[in-house]
């Protein structure tokens, strides 16, 4: 089923259950395997979870939920969508996807990085946070659905809008409170969490933004200049502390 | 079917709490197509389920007694056929009748008997009395008083099969692949707090109307209260049950159409309903001015599906998964997209819809093609 | 005569600390502190002490405690000394024993008997801080069904008024005359800032008030205090009292000397005579009365707003409701054992009438049962002391409920039960202007908005532990509430099971 050359391989995942799926990945990581194909995913999930090294999995197919999740190090290549809680949890490494994902993408990640090439589902980016050098990015070519970036605090969040006319989000960045998110065009101040502030970026914002656009073409082939040339604005957290004031004592 | 659930519900739980697997699947030029993948779909999505509920529901299932309500009914004994077939013949006109083919499988442990009769009204009826009110009287009625029975589908060229054990379990038991139909839907279950019976495993229907769900619907308590005011008896005590009815009052006796049934269970905010436009903002309000107690609240995706229509819907917050996929004239909606293109590899259209918006396939209609607002996969 | 009733409470006065500025004489309007003008000090009159704190609260010093009268009786588990006093009160003056608020006795509190339910695993809470949670409440008449179009898209039933609540607590009926114009006004603002109701009670509406209209209930009593066109017309809501928690069966009487030249106006009464309520509405002696007064009212405002009814819970209630529910009201309001009074016969606030809980349980129940429930909203009254009790009530099949001590104790109120005195020392039950100035309506809408501003975040936190975002999820959720120490008659009535089963 699968061909080892020196420090490549190839996994056909085809009616492979999810648990010997990642004890193989194990296995063959702990054997010093590098490059890792796994074709034909039909929803098994955790891929890439557990794997703390620097490895590359690329997966044709649909992998399933939880992709990366508390992943420490790997980078993950989807051809195809993604499910739900995509880097779930995640630490460092990196998952580029060739397509959408769904649901709760990236949720609570304390690092790494993540690139969508479409869209995503509810409550991406919720509660993603950073500390120190540690600062989790997601960057998603298209738009988000309801929730995207709650809780948020810390770490970057781009949403490109690509082919996107208006972002159908509410509730964005609903309890951020920290982090910022960058978003094309605009949005109504009604479709925003009641935390949130809008700016322009500024010069230190440009610089992070910039690199990230590029990024996100190096992966998917798109021109950085056309992008970065649309308007984009900045959602930032009006607050560290949005509930100093909830309590009585 | 008192018997059936003291047997297998000691607990005499209040609620069902169920988590779950979900897939629909349906052709709107109303070709039949075989279950094998629509098997295939829900045994891949094996670990949202734990093995203590599966089932479907076909729809085009038995052409040739198209005109006949079809009854599928479990019993634990004879005894218990021959007093419920004592019952039909007194109310009903047995056009024909035969026992539900099935086959020894690994896993399923000690089934009831299944039967299936195909039935007219006949005479019996009041004239007063609408076909279907008579019929869901007739069934509520076997189902409430007569022990170790239970009618667990009624409608029109459909049917449902279910019991305890893995979908792909049931499915081999009642040799499922050798049905076809132009829309499947389907179930994985995953109780919490029952051992699991056959009768509480999904599809639940009423008439020709079914429902498979994932989530708990925490405003159980209000939903139930409100039903009961309207009629209904909620016996089998899930959340499930409560939905079917809602259909039924809505749709059937207060001919609501689909779109606004939807913006009943699972309406818009208030802060939104003060946005809409003239006409429909007034049309939003008394919806749920009117229908608030049969607002679903909490985590829920089901499919509902009746004679020429599947009905994918969410919560308003979406906490449960639904991804919708299209190929040609098929629709497929599942928990998990892996599920479809399993089936379907290469989609003309994937998406997740928004928490509450219906996603409707209809029969002779186009597919929903509701285009995601950006980046669509193509 | 000379009393045999001895001081309620000991004024303790530290003179360390008293630097005899006489603040707490120029306080206390029941005459307890005086200065001593030959000795040059400050001293005290026990026996005139209510123990409203007033003197304490505003003593620059703190140099004064007020305690029980620690003087004991023989023990007597029969005869306690509320008993014994209230025999000597009666044998000195031959009189009713007269007193204010609500009863004070240890009737059982059910809301501590029952406990909300909140979400583990197969379903998850729902953080309300972030994402949205709704209490918004409409009331009013509801019809059984919605009619559309053919083509789904056009709305073909026309409602009765529906009004919308924000928060599902309004302020209760309290009269201009019971508590003082800043006390309504207070309300007034805080109802409109927080989007809620206030209640004019019997009184009429203070001219001055009339701009918070959309925000009140005008109440119609059997005095009729105040009652005209443009009254009628000012409010949201109109309702007719039949009854009081307090004093179910009872009229009321505002003694002359509470009636202002302002409360005489709005009245309608002369300055200083007495405002007699009489016991019943005279329009009123059956159902068929009722029916013909909720019409005539609903003519008056041209069916533009609903008509609530009030009644005392009493113990067939659940029949009664159902009738006025038959009788057209839109709002059915319950004032249970607990609900307070400005002024009532102890013996009736102390024993009559049944527990809210009960009342709104059976009624909910019954209305239900009738399969009449959508057509009237049900508020309840008497005894809110918290957001616990409101989510408790809700569960049980409440749709909104009122406030009337919790918003006076939110104003300042120590609940001394000295209302009927009219010499309220915080300036809430009185209307001398030299104490009524105690109030500030700017000071006072804050606090009430402010009490219902962390009521609704408290809901909001029960309801996302249970689960739910929308307030109408909860609404006779009464699986959500589970009973403890009751009975199986008391479970059965609340509908609710014991906990743990």
């Amino acid at each position: 089923m699968e061909k080892t050359r020196t420090r490549k391989t190839t996994i056909d995942a085809t009616g492979i259950y999810y648990r010997d799926l990642n004890a193989k990945l194990r296995s063959l990581v702990s054997q010093g395997i590098e490059d890792i194909e796994i074709l034909n995913a039909y929803g098994q999930r955790y891929i890439g979870t557990d794997l703390n090294k620097p490895v590359t999995i690329e997966i044709t197919g649909t992998p399933g939920n939880d992709l990366g999740s508390f992943m420490d190090g790997p980078t993950i290549i989807v051809h195809g969508n993604a499910q739900d809680g995509t880097g779930n949890t995640m630490n460092a490494g990196k998952i580029i996807v060739h397509g959408r994902a769904g649901d709760t993408t990236m949720l609570s990640a304390r690092g790494g990085e993540i690139y969508i090439r479409d869209s995503v589902g509810y409550r991406a980016g919720i509660h993603i946070k950073e500390y120190g050098d540690k600062i989790p990015v997601l960057v998603i070519g298209g738009t988000a659905q309801d929730f995207v970036g709650e809780y948020m605090a810390g770490g970057v969040l781009v949403l490109l809008g690509i082919n996107v006319e208006n972002h159908p989000a509410s509730y964005i960045g609903t309890g951020m409170h920290g982090g910022v998110i960058y978003l094309r065009g605009r949005v109504e101040e009604h479709q925003l969490g009641k935390e949130v502030g809008v700016a322009e970026l500024s010069e230190t914002d440009r610089v992070t933004f910039t690199r990230l656009v590029q990024e996100y073409c190096r992966h998917f082939g798109n021109n950085a200049e056309d992008i970065l040339k649309q308007d984009f604005i900045k959602l930032y957290p009006k607050t560290l502390r949005p509930y100093g004031r909830l309590y009585t004592y | 079917m008192k018997e059936l659930w003291k047997i297998n519900n000691p607990h005499n739980d209040d609620k069902v709490i169920d988590a779950c697997s979900i897939f629909g699947a349906m052709d709107v030029s109303g070709k039949a197509f075989s279950g094998t993948g629509v098997i295939k779909a829900i045994s891949n999505m094996h670990d949202r389920s734990n093995g203590l509920g599966g089932g479907f529901a076909v729809y085009g299932l038995y052409p040739d007694y198209a005109e006949h309500y079809a009854f599928h009914i479990m019993y634990l004994n004879e005894a218990a056929r021959h007093e419920t077939e004592r019952f039909l013949k007194d109310n009903f006109y047995i056009v024909h009748d035969e026992i539900v083919p099935t086959k020894p499988t690994t896993g399923i442990i000690n089934p009831p008997l299944f039967w299936r009769y195909f039935i007219d009204i006949g005479k019996h009826k009041p004239t007063e009395m609408a076909d279907d009110d008579y019929l869901v009287d007739k069934v509520m009625t076997i189902n409430a008083t007569i022990e170790d029975v239970f009618v667990f589908s009624s409608g029109k060229n459909m049917g449902v099969f279910k019991g305890v054990g893995y979908p792909e379990q049931i499915a081999e038991f009642f040799r499922l692949d050798e049905y076809e139909g132009y829309l499947w839907t389907a179930h994985g279950r995953f109780p919490t707090n029952t051992p699991g019976w056959w009768g509480g495993a999904h599809p639940f229907s009423i008439l020709d109307w079914t429902v498979v769900h994932n989530g708990e619907i925490s405003s159980y308590g209000t939903n139930r209260r409100c039903l009961e005011e309207f009629g209904y008896k909620c016996t089998m005590q899930t959340d499930t049950e409560v939905v079917a009815y809602a259909l039924d009052l809505l749709v059937r006796k207060h001919n609501l159409p689909m779109e606004l049934v939807a913006k009943v269970l699972a309406p818009p905010f208030w802060n939104d309903i003060n946005r809409l436009p003239p006409g429909k903002k007034e049309l939003m309000l008394a919806l749920r001015q009117v229908y608030g107690g049969l607002l679903l609240n909490g985590p829920f995706t089901f499919i509902i599906a009746h004679e020429g229509e599947m009905i994918g819907l969410t919560d308003r917050i979406r906490l449960r998964p639904l991804t919708v996929g299209e190929k040609g004239t098929m629709l497929y909606l599942s928990s998990e997209e892996s599920a479809i293109r399993l089936i379907s590899p290469e989609l003309d259209n994937v998406w997740t819809p928004m928490g509450g918006e219906p996603v409707i396939g209809r029969l002779g209609k186009p597919l929903p093609s509701h285009k995601e607002p950006a980046g669509a996969l193509r | 005569m000379k009393t045999l009733v001895p001081p309620q409470f000991r004024v303790v006065r530290d003179p360390e600390r008293c630097i005899q500025c006489q603040v707490c004489v120029n306080q206390c309007s029941f005459n307890a502190q005086y200065f001593d003008a030959e000795d040059k000090v400050v001293r005290t009159r026990e026996e005139n002490c209510v123990g409203c704190h007033r003197c304490a609260a505003l003593c620059p010093t703190r140099a004064l405690t007020i305690t029980r009268n620690p003087m004991d009786y023989k023990a007597n588990l029969n005869w306690k000394s509320g008993d014994i006093e209230d025999i000597w009160r009666q044998a000195e003056s031959g009189g009713m024993l007269l007193t204010g608020m609500g009863n004070d006795k240890g009737y059982r509190i059910y809301w501590d008997h029952l406990l909300l339910n909140a979400s583990q695993v197969t379903n998850p809470s729902i953080d309300p801080l972030r994402e949205p949670m709704e209490l918004t409440t409409y009331i009013g008449r509801k019809p059984d069904r919605v009619h559309v179009s053919a083509d789904g898209v056009k709305l073909e039933t026309t409602l009765a008024p529906q009004v919308k609540l924000e928060i599902p607590v309004m302020f209760a009926a309290m009269s201009y005359g019971a508590v003082s114009l800043n006390v309504h006004e207070s309300l007034a603002r805080a109802a409109t800032e927080m989007g809620t109701l206030w209640n004019t009670g019997e009184g009429g509406l203070h001219e001055t008030l009339y701009k918070y209209g959309q925000n009140t209930i005008v109440q119609v009593a059997s005095g009729r205090f105040g009652v005209h066109s443009k009254y009628l017309h000012a409010g949201r809501v109109v309702e007719i009292k039949i009854g009081q928690g307090a004093k179910p069966g009872i009229g009321g009487h505002l003694p002359g000397e509470k009636v202002s030249a302002d409360v005489a106006l709005t009245r309608m009464i002369p300055r200083g005579s007495d405002a007699l309520s009489p016991a019943p509405q005279h329009d009123i002696y059956s159902i068929e009365d009722l029916t013909q007064l909720i019409y005539a009212l609903k003519e008056a405002t041209n069916y533009t707003k609903p008509i609530s009814v009030k009644i005392a819970a009493v113990h067939n209630s659940a029949a009664i409701a159902s009738g006025m529910v038959r009788a057209g009201a839109d709002i059915i309001v319950l004032d249970g054992l607990r609900g307070a009074t400005g002024a009532a016969p102890k013996v009736i606030r102390d024993n009559v009438g049944i527990p809210i809980e009960l009342a709104l349980a059976s009624v909910d129940s019954r209305l239900r049962q009738e399969g009449i429930r959508n057509q009237a909203s049900l508020v309840i009254s008497g005894g809110i002391r918290n957001s616990g009790d409101v989510a408790k009530a809700i569960a049980l099949g409440a749709d909104a409920v009122y406030i009337g001590t919790a918003a006076l104790v939110a104003l300042g109120c120590h609940v001394c039960q000295q209302c009927h005195t009219g010499k309220c020392a915080w300036g809430i039950c009185t209307t001398d202007l030299g104490l009524t100035r105690r109030i500030n309506p700017d000071i006072g809408a804050q606090r009430l908005s402010n009490l219902l501003r962390g009521w609704g975040l408290e809901i909001k936190d029960m309801l996302g532990g249970m689960g739910v975002n929308a307030l109408e999820s909860l609404r006779g959720n009464r699986l959500h509430l589970r009973g403890v120490g009751l009975s199986d008659t008391e479970l059965e009535i609340l509908g609710v099971r014991m906990a743990g089963s």
